[in-house]
């Protein structure tokens, strides 16, 4: 992207904006558990590692969000992925699996809870378990659709240099559908970072950001609860560069071959 | 003169939507080992097709293909082909991309560096081993094809239309270069072609098929001496031979309206 100084002027401008209408409004209402100022955020902000409320500090519940997540998005990419090649590789496993998979992709993560609790109780499994019914989904479709696109020249050119079945999975197909892959991990962990937040904020948690804004919440700290808020986004934010940057390092011929 | 590789009593039937279309009818054909032996024909009379059947990528609805005698039964290493699209691995280097058949053959690391350099230089690539095809043009790109497929040292190199997407001064080119790998390399090859002045300066012998169902309408053989003038009377009347048989047959395409 080529910005000018007049783009990202504007860009921060749009940003103070908000801040100077939020302040405002804060001072207007003067109520903290309505809105409360952008300087009480800030004080939760600045002081990550002390405890908040009782039930540990910022980064100690970021922390506990994020090995949540990170277990249940790996696991899910680790089945979805092989998954997802095998089905996009051989129509047999594909007709196999693609009734039942369409059956349950549209089911929300969230609605699995109840069921998730009945299985694995209240606690980290059951979180665990709805973290990887968000990230599964996504990842296994785009590798689906990745190795699919994969062009038949390519697979017949790699033949005709003495490729066999297995040489044109692992050198092939793997390879050429990367990057819809990584495409997909990217989606995934985004809605794995979502479904966190709302697995944490159920009855019966006692940790991770999504409990420290639900705790913050009824002791009507909203300092508290933005500042989570805050924190909650730009973990997200950093997770999508992560894979973003990956993406652009490791797959500019994607880009270059359209 | 050895035959290398032998067309017999080949037909092919394609079934599309429930039609029948013949594509090629009764076909014997012998290439000889070092020949440079060229297919012509109007579009649509089968020349890819046949090209395909020999490289193993379609199987023949009658007749086979011998290679050394030895029935051909599906793609092989023995077998190279140049393709008329770019089948490059956008995922590999310049370099990478002319190792990959060296890689499924086995070759240790440096003895395929070393191959697949000597190549790269032989057809004027020196440099760009580290290049990705998209940083590469088309001709450039097609080169590292012609690389790839001899540095993997087939028994017979397929080539279909290799140049039609080139301007014609990079045609002219690259059409020198492959005959000095020809000469240098002692290669049996198999070209496919449109064009009448090429088919002329590259090849031992042309042969013509019919409109569809392609059968070998004629075999014309060019007995000139190499490197061959373009504008010699020679060369001339031999453009004439072969304008004139395959204006028969292009006009019975174009009548039936393909
Ligand atoms: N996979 C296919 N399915 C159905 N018809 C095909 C297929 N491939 C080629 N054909 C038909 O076979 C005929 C010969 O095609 P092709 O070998 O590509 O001709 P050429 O290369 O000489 O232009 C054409 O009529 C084409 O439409
Ligand atoms: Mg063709």
């Amino acid at each position: 992207m080529n910005l000018n100084l007049k783009d990202i002027g504007l860009k921060i401008f749009s940003v103070i904006c908000l801040l100077v209408f939020w302040e405002g409004l804060a001072i207007y209402i003067n109520n903290p558990v309505i809105l409360p100022k952008i300087e009480d955020v800030l004080n939760v902000l600045i002081h990550p590692y002390v405890s908040l409320l009782g039930t540990g500090s910022l980064i100690d519940n970021a922390i506990v969000s994020i090995k949540r997540v990170l277990l249940g998005f790996i696991i899910a990419a680790i089945l979805a992925v092989p998954i997802g090649i095998l089905m996009g590789y051989y129509r047999v496993v594909y007709n196999f699996l693609d009734t039942i998979i369409e059956l349950i992709r549209p089911i929300p993560p969230l609605a699995w809870v109840p069921l998730s609790l009945a299985w694995f109780g209240i606690g980290d499994v059951s979180m665990i378990f709805i973290i990887f019914i968000g990230a599964f989904f996504p990842i296994l479709i785009n590798t689906i659709s990745g190795v699919k696109s994969v062009p038949i020249p390519l697979i017949e050119a790699a033949l005709t240099l003495g490729a066999k079945g297995r040489d044109i999975l692992l050198k092939v197909i793997v390879p050429a559908s990367s990057p819809y892959i990584l495409t997909g991990l990217r989606v995934g962990i985004g809605i794995a970072w979502m479904c966190v937040v709302a697995a944490e904020m159920l009855p019966g948690s006692n940790s991770g950001l999504g409990y420290l804004i639900m705790y913050a919440y009824s002791l009507s700290r909203m300092d508290v609860v933005i500042a989570s808020m805050i924190v909650i986004g730009l973990i997200g934010l950093v997770l999508d560069k992560i894979l973003r940057f990956i993406e652009d390092k490791y797959f500019v011929w994607k880009k270059m071959m359209k | 003169m050895e035959v290398k590789l032998k067309v017999v009593n080949l037909s092919k039937v394609f079934e599309f939507n429930g039609n029948k279309i013949k594509a090629l009818e009764n076909i014997n054909l012998d290439v000889y080992e070092n020949e440079f032996l060229t297919v012509m024909g109007p579009s649509g009379s089968g020349k890819t097709t046949l090209l395909r059947i020999i490289a193993g990528l379609e199987k023949p609805t009658e007749g086979k293909i011998l290679l050394d005698g030895k029935e051909v039964k599906g793609p092989g290493a023995d077998r190279g082909v140049v393709f008329q699209q770019y089948t490059l691995m956008p995922w590999r280097t310049v370099l990478k991309n002319v190792t990959f058949g060296l890689e499924l053959k086995k070759i240790p690391k440096n003895e395929r560096i070393k191959i697949a350099k000597k190549f790269i230089k032989i057809v004027g690539l020196e440099g760009f081993e580290d290049a990705y095809p998209w940083q590469l043009s088309g001709g450039m790109q097609q080169r590292v094809a012609i690389a790839r497929t001899l540095a993997n040292n087939p028994e017979i190199v397929l080539m279909d239309e290799p140049f039609a997407a080139l301007d014609a001064q990079t045609r002219v080119i690259m059409q020198n270069e492959l005959l000095k790998i020809w000469e240098s390399e002692k290669k049996t090859v198999f070209f496919v072609t449109h064009s009448i002045d090429e088919a002329i300066y590259l090849s031992d012998r042309v042969v013509i098929l019919t409109a569809r169902p392609g059968k070998i309408k004629d075999i014309i053989e060019i007995d000139l001496d190499r490197p061959r003038d373009r504008t010699s009377v020679e060369f001339l009347k031999y453009r004439k031979i072969i304008y004139d048989i395959l204006k028969e047959e292009v006009i019975k395409t174009i009548k039936r309206g393909e």
